[in-house]
């Protein structure tokens, strides 16, 4: 197997072009399109760590707190990602909880936990499972932005509610703590290189930089 | 001659122009595991995967730039229809409340939720907005055969924004409200609902018929030509 950084080539991560780097450190851009080229993105594994803490962090609120407000007759509710899945299960619309719940509940949490086990798994040097680990990422990237359709939810709730005294939606902050964890998982996948994954395979005796 | 920490251009590899249907065969370095990858020439309509990681490496849409920018333009009216027209009413009798697309942004920033506001426009407005644009500026001059100044900054910025223009989770979000509000007053759907949702269809169809390779390709071709 030939890697692209054993032969002192990089790809473009824009427009495919390979390109030769005559310095592992240097500072080269693409000849076709201008894009920085680097061996493997910078800093990739702290970079993802600081931003998948800072997930893990803000997801507790974002649970915790309640994304809506609903203000009828003078009585008012507030309700949580959860509670909004609840409530679907108890009007029975079964589908529509499960929009829900996988997009709000699921996905973000999958993405927290794939994410730092693909981590530790580089930073051990895992020598396991190289297809099913990058197909894992590539499902990570793939669905996070799904997750956005809560904080889309409370949006067109808070625009369209607004019947006086009758009924009334606003937004709460929870829906703006889930939007940060989307945010920051997102920029999380986005920094993280699939490229380590494979590093045990490409060089067996050194361990993943 | 480059040296260590100069900012420069790398020696590019060797690949050839590419013809109207065919490209060429490249040197392809995966994304996914960094396996160098020789592909064959790839007829109309081939996609060139990684031989060790199964990763797509690029793909060969048939008239990829003339179809591109056919939807572009489609997509360029159908969001501006889905911004400018009625959106939803919601109410009961005389007390309805009609909205347009923005008007949840607007709802937020008044209500002092001023992140989540720029959140939802960034990802609903914004970014698709200034896509299209981009895209229109490349893709029109590339269809002509003229090299489009600036196209490199811009093109990238387009493809830098993809993973935050969201109008699709949008359309999903719309859809579970519509669910939610239904049996709690009247809904009645505008224009804009309709080419929104017509919008989606075309960007998801354009997103099939668009590879960034082919454009840069392209793009690269017709700079040297205007060089030379
Ligand atoms: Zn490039
Ligand atoms: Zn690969």
């Amino acid at each position: 197997m030939t890697t692209a950084r054993s032969r002192g080539l990089a790809g473009c991560h824009e427009c495919g072009m390979v390109s030769r780097l005559p310095e592992a450190h240097g500072h080269y851009t693409c000849r076709r399109c201008g894009t920085a080229l680097h061996f493997r993105k910078p800093n990739s594994l702290s970079r993802t760590w600081a931003l998948l803490i800072a997930s893990f962090i803000l997801y507790v609120p974002a649970n915790l707190l309640p994304i809506t407000h609903t203000t009828s007759l003078g009585h008012t509710q507030s309700d949580t990602i959860m509670s909004g899945v609840l409530y679907f299960i108890s009007h029975g619309d079964w589908p529509l909880a499960l929009v829900i719940f996988t997009a709000s509940v699921a996905v973000p949490f999958m993405k927290l936990v794939i994410l730092t086990y693909l981590l530790i798994s580089v930073q051990r040097g895992s020598t396991h499972r190289y297809r099913d680990r990058t197909r894992l990422y590539r499902i990570t990237e793939l669905v996070g932005r799904w997750s956005m359709v809560d904080v889309f939810v409370v949006t067109v709730l808070v625009a369209l509610v607004q019947l006086g005294a009758l009924a009334n939606i606003n937004a709460g902050w929870g829906a703006v703590y889930f939007g940060a964890v989307v945010v920051a998982t997102m920029f999380a996948a986005e920094s993280f290189d699939p490229r380590l994954i494979w590093e045990p395979l490409d060089n067996p005796h050194e361990s993943a930089s | 001659m480059l040296t260590a920490g100069a900012k420069g251009t790398a020696d590019g590899a060797i690949e050839r122009p590419a013809p109207a249907s065919s490209l060429p065969p490249a040197l392809a370095a995966c994304h996914e595991c960094d396996q160098l990858n020789d592909v064959p020439a790839l007829p109309p309509n081939g996609a060139a995967r990684c031989c060790r990681c199964g990763g797509l490496l690029y793909r060969n849409p048939a008239n990829c730039i003339e179809k591109s920018l056919a939807l572009t333009l489609a997509a360029a009216f159908l969001f501006v229809v889905a911004n400018v027209f009625p959106f939803m009413a919601f109410g009961t009798g005389a007390n309805m409340v009609h909205t347009t697309l923005a008007s949840g942004v607007v709802s937020l920033w008044q209500e002092g939720m001023v992140l989540l506001s720029i959140l939802v426009f960034v990802t609903s407005i914004l970014a698709p907005a200034i896509q299209i644009a981009g895209l229109l500026y490349v893709l029109y001059p590339l269809n002509a055969g003229r090299y489009p100044t600036g196209a490199e900054p811009i093109y990238r910025l387009v493809i830098g924004l993809g993973p935050w223009s969201m109008m699709e989770v949008f359309l999903l979000g719309i859809l579970v409200s519509i669910v939610k509000l239904i049996s709690m007053a009247e809904i009645i759907p505008g224009v804009a609902l309709w080419a929104f949702g017509l919008l989606i269809i075309t960007l998801a169809w354009a997103n099939s018929t668009m590879e960034p390779r082919v454009i840069w390709m392209r793009v690269e071709e017709l700079r040297e030509a205007q060089r030379a």
